[in-house]
């Protein structure tokens, strides 16, 4: 007497198949779950055997063996749960074997046998997906993710509505979040900030761009808060962007409630004192990070040189790559990592630099130590860099600047220009970009920063090709050289 | 080869010493001493020695009331550099954007004029003092507290090469001797030995510049500070040498009149584009952030920003911590 259900466990964020298998035999009534279960796994035993009993089924009197296939496959959490338990119903009879065999099935079970939802269902999903199951069993919270794979969902509130779905009953009513839907995040609007033009246009340029910036100046000039408005400047997601974001949220389980599909670039601002593990990702099974959390959306290291050294240097491959590769013991996962980096900093360490009603009290080897920390090769990483001094009273008092709203349909305008077509340079651009390496000091990853920034300037005027204007305004958001050195 | 002995037995008993001191373990370390191997040695490191009685020592170090028993070279320039005219350039480590930029052009212009820039090779001042004059190809001396084969600091190991490109890097210990505190006052009076004039550009009360200062004085050469506002502490060791009698310098032609050196700047007035003029002549007033200019001249950032660009591309302009400036006027 054998039972089976399918799920799929998750190695990052690639679903395996796994055969959950049941078997009844004589001999002492036990539960004993092989397979390279881990903890919360293991625990499913209790869970399985309360839930089974709280939906008036019955446990079957008899020495019970589940087994999840591939056995050399680890498995973690608590997603199992529900195939279990219907592997074992189905071992003892009290589940149509053939109408189960037709489900992937994902769930945590509770004591009282309802469902409780889980992450990844996404992902899950996909793997059934691909199998060439067409339903699958979940949590009811968990149906409309479910479905975005392109599988049917079967909502599911509890156990009992399992069986008796899978013995012919009818289906499960579908899921409405308490809340109804859920209404747009509130993105904090540029209208807010008042004067700071130059860091106003560099965000602009990043946006259209999707460059890096680095925003860097004394204590009080609006860095962060200039930061946190980038989202609402970037155009909204494309659908394939979309469920890559979501896939990934969905795994590390930091979905919101009542939302599905991520249509917003993310936005992650990890605080300074972030371990590596946290930045890039990791765990046994590995766990997606900050960095691919900010996947198709924005990273903001606020505070950047607070940051550990390694988790900084830890950046550079995904900065590149777009990707980062975690291994582990049990191993190895990659997760699209290729997001906007957007950092701000002070210009010394006690804050004084640049603040002209302030003094710096540094001495030579803070100083010293303070810009030993941001190695040329991360500088070179940020296409964008501005110094935002302190504004004076009078932009302050100024009225309201322009909204993220406008800001937004320029940067959506030039994107499509920018993905489109490479600008040709002008004669005198490419003269003035020549005079520029010989003059100042630019690398030669400088001097390619400087032509991207460039098409981008073109792009948001809507110029047919690069001309000197745009490569001097490119220049002007180069490394200034009291970061340089 | 008597001071080689002395140069090398201070540096073996981690003393300073100017003159031969009447001890039997320096008896004895003379006896033992083997000069052209010791000079074979450092030949291999590519060092040079000058010793206090040659003819190639710079004759106003000479001058000076307790000169080194001689000074160890290192680059690739000729030891007669020390004898030419000189101007020493110093100021304070954490020095501001405003103290590195005049440093630098400073530099840059006496280096242009023909005259040898010397400086510690310390962080700030110093070492702008020492790019300004590779800036311009002109010829510039680091004088170190430690051994000569050390670059010190650390961070300054790919400066320290292009002034032994050209120029020189002295000291008056031999290989091997660490740096320590008390070692850079007695390297302050090796520059302040070199030159015909000190220029502190910017150092708090009671700062190593300040000593190099004190001990020109005493030696007789010229001494120039650069003025800076009353309210910055990095700017009240130069102001008060001013009130002291120091030249005041506002322009590299201050300091050219008292050496009587002809300035080389014939600096015809550049092309400038009518938003780089209006922009130039905003700057000119005084230095202002892009977001004060951009209030000021009633230009976009977009368009201020090639401007600016273009104005420091000319050489008219520097940029530091968001505030823009001209750059210092040649005469």
């Amino acid at each position: 007497m054998v039972g089976r259900a399918t799920t799929h466990a998750l190695v990052g964020l690639e679903p395996r198949r796994v055969e959950v298998e049941a078997h009844l035999a004589s001999g002492q009534p036990t539960l004993t779950i092989v397979g390279l279960a881990d903890r919360a796994c293991q625990e499913a035993k209790e869970r399985v055997r309360s839930g089974i009993a709280s939906a008036e089924l019955e446990f079957p009197k008899a020495r019970v063996v589940v087994n999840l296939a591939p056995a050399g496959l680890r498995k973690e959490g608590s997603a199992f749960d529900l195939s279990i338990a219907l592997a074992i119903l189905a071992a003892s009879g009290q589940v149509d074997p053939a109408a189960l065999g037709r489900h992937a099935v994902v769930g945590e079970l509770a004591l009282d046998g309802r469902l409780r939802p889980v992450s990844g269902v996404l992902a899950v999903a996909e793997g059934a997906k691909r199998i060439g199951l067409e339903r699958i069993l979940c949590p009811a919270e968990s149906a409309a993710e479910a479905a975005l794979a392109g599988v049917e969902p079967i909502p599911l509130r509890h156990l009992a509505e399992a069986v008796s779905y899978l013995s012919g009953g009818s289906r499960p009513p579908p899921f409405i979040p308490p809340n109804g839907r859920p209404v747009r995040a509130h993105a904090p609007d540029l209208a807010d900030v008042r004067g700071q033009e130059r860091a106003r246009r560099a965000l602009e340029v990043a946006a259209a761009g999707r460059h890096n910036l680095l925003l860097a100046g004394p204590p009080g000039t609006g860095k962060t808060m200039l930061a946190r408005r980038l989202p609402g400047i970037l155009p909204v997601l494309g659908r394939s962007e979309a469920l890559e974001v979501t896939r990934i949220h969905s795994v590390a389980g930091v979905m919101h409630r009542n939302r599905t599909l991520i249509e917003t670039p993310p936005f992650r601002a990890p605080h300074h004192s972030a371990s590596m593990a946290a930045i890039v990702g990791g765990g046994p099974g590995p766990r997606p990070g900050e960095v691919s959390l900010a996947h198709r959306g924005v990273l903001l290291l606020d505070e950047f040189p607070e940051f550990q050294r390694m988790v900084l240097e830890a950046l550079r491959q995904p900065l590149e790559d777009g990707v980062i590769s975690i291994a582990r013991a049990f191993g190895r996962a990659d997760f699209p990592a290729r997001f906007q980096l957007l950092a701000t900093m002070n210009l010394c360490p006690c804050g004084g630099r640049g603040n002209p009603a302030a003094e710096c009290g540094c001495s030579a080897q803070q100083l010293a130590r303070f810009h030993a920390k941001l190695s040329q090769a991360l500088l070179d990483r940020f296409d964008l860099v501005v110094t935002m001094p302190r504004p004076r009273a009078n932009e302050l008092s100024s009225p309201p600047s322009e909204g993220s709203d406008d800001v937004r349909r320029r940067v959506v305008e030039a994107r499509v220009r920018v993905d489109r077509a490479c600008l040709v340079r002008t004669d005198e651009a490419s003269a003035l970009l020549d005079a520029a390496v010989d003059r100042l000091p630019l690398s030669g990853r400088g001097r390619e920063r400087v032509v991207r920034v460039a098409a981008t300037v073109a792009a948001l005027s809507s110029a047919e090709r690069v001309a000197a204007e745009h490569v001097a305004e490119a220049l002007s958001y180069r490394v200034p050289k009291e970061l340089a050195t | 080869m008597s001071e080689l002995a002395l140069a090398a037995f201070a540096a073996e008993t981690g003393s300073h010493l100017v003159a031969e001191p009447r001890s039997a373990r320096y008896e004895r370390f003379r006896h033992g001493f083997d000069a052209t191997s010791y000079l074979a040695r450092l030949a291999q490191q590519g060092i040079r020695f000058v010793a206090r009685s040659d003819d190639a020592f710079p004759a106003l170090l000479r001058l000076i009331h307790d000169p080194p028993p001689g000074l160890f070279l290192r680059g690739r320039g000729s030891p007669d550099i020390l004898g030419r005219q000189a101007v020493a350039v110093v100021g304070a480590r954490a020095c501001s954007t405003y103290g590195a930029q005049v440093g630098r052009s400073l530099a840059r212009d006496l280096a242009a004029a023909g005259l040898v820039v010397v400086s510690g090779m310390a962080r700030g001042i110093d070492g702008e003092a020492h790019r300004g004059a590779l800036e311009s190809r002109g010829v510039t001396v680091g004088v170190l507290g430690c051994g000569v084969d050390r670059d010190y600091p650390a961070a300054h190991a790919a400066l320290a090469r292009q002034i032994a490109d050209s120029g020189l890097i002295v000291a008056e210990y031999p290989p091997g001797v660490e740096p320590a505190p008390w070692r850079f006052p007695a390297r302050n009076r090796i520059i302040a030995g070199l030159v015909h004039a000190v220029v502190v550009v910017e150092a708090r009360e009671r700062s190593g510049a300040l000593i190099t200062a004190d001990l020109a004085l005493e030696e007789g050469r010229e001494v120039f500070a650069v003025p800076g506002e009353i309210t910055s502490s990095l700017s009240a060791g130069t102001n008060s040498l001013l009130r002291m009698g120091a030249h005041l310098v506002t322009a590299v032609g201050d300091v050219l009149e008292v050496l009587r050196v002809e300035g080389c700047r014939p600096s015809s007035s550049p092309q400038l584009d009518p938003e780089g003029r209006r922009v130039y002549e905003a700057l000119s007033d005084a230095p202002a952030t892009a977001d004060e200019l951009v209030v000021a001249i009633g230009l976009p950032a977009s368009e201020l920003a090639p401007a600016l660009t273009r104005l420091e591309l000319a050489g008219l302009v520097v940029e530091g911590e968001g505030l823009y400036r001209v750059v210092m006027p040649g005469s």
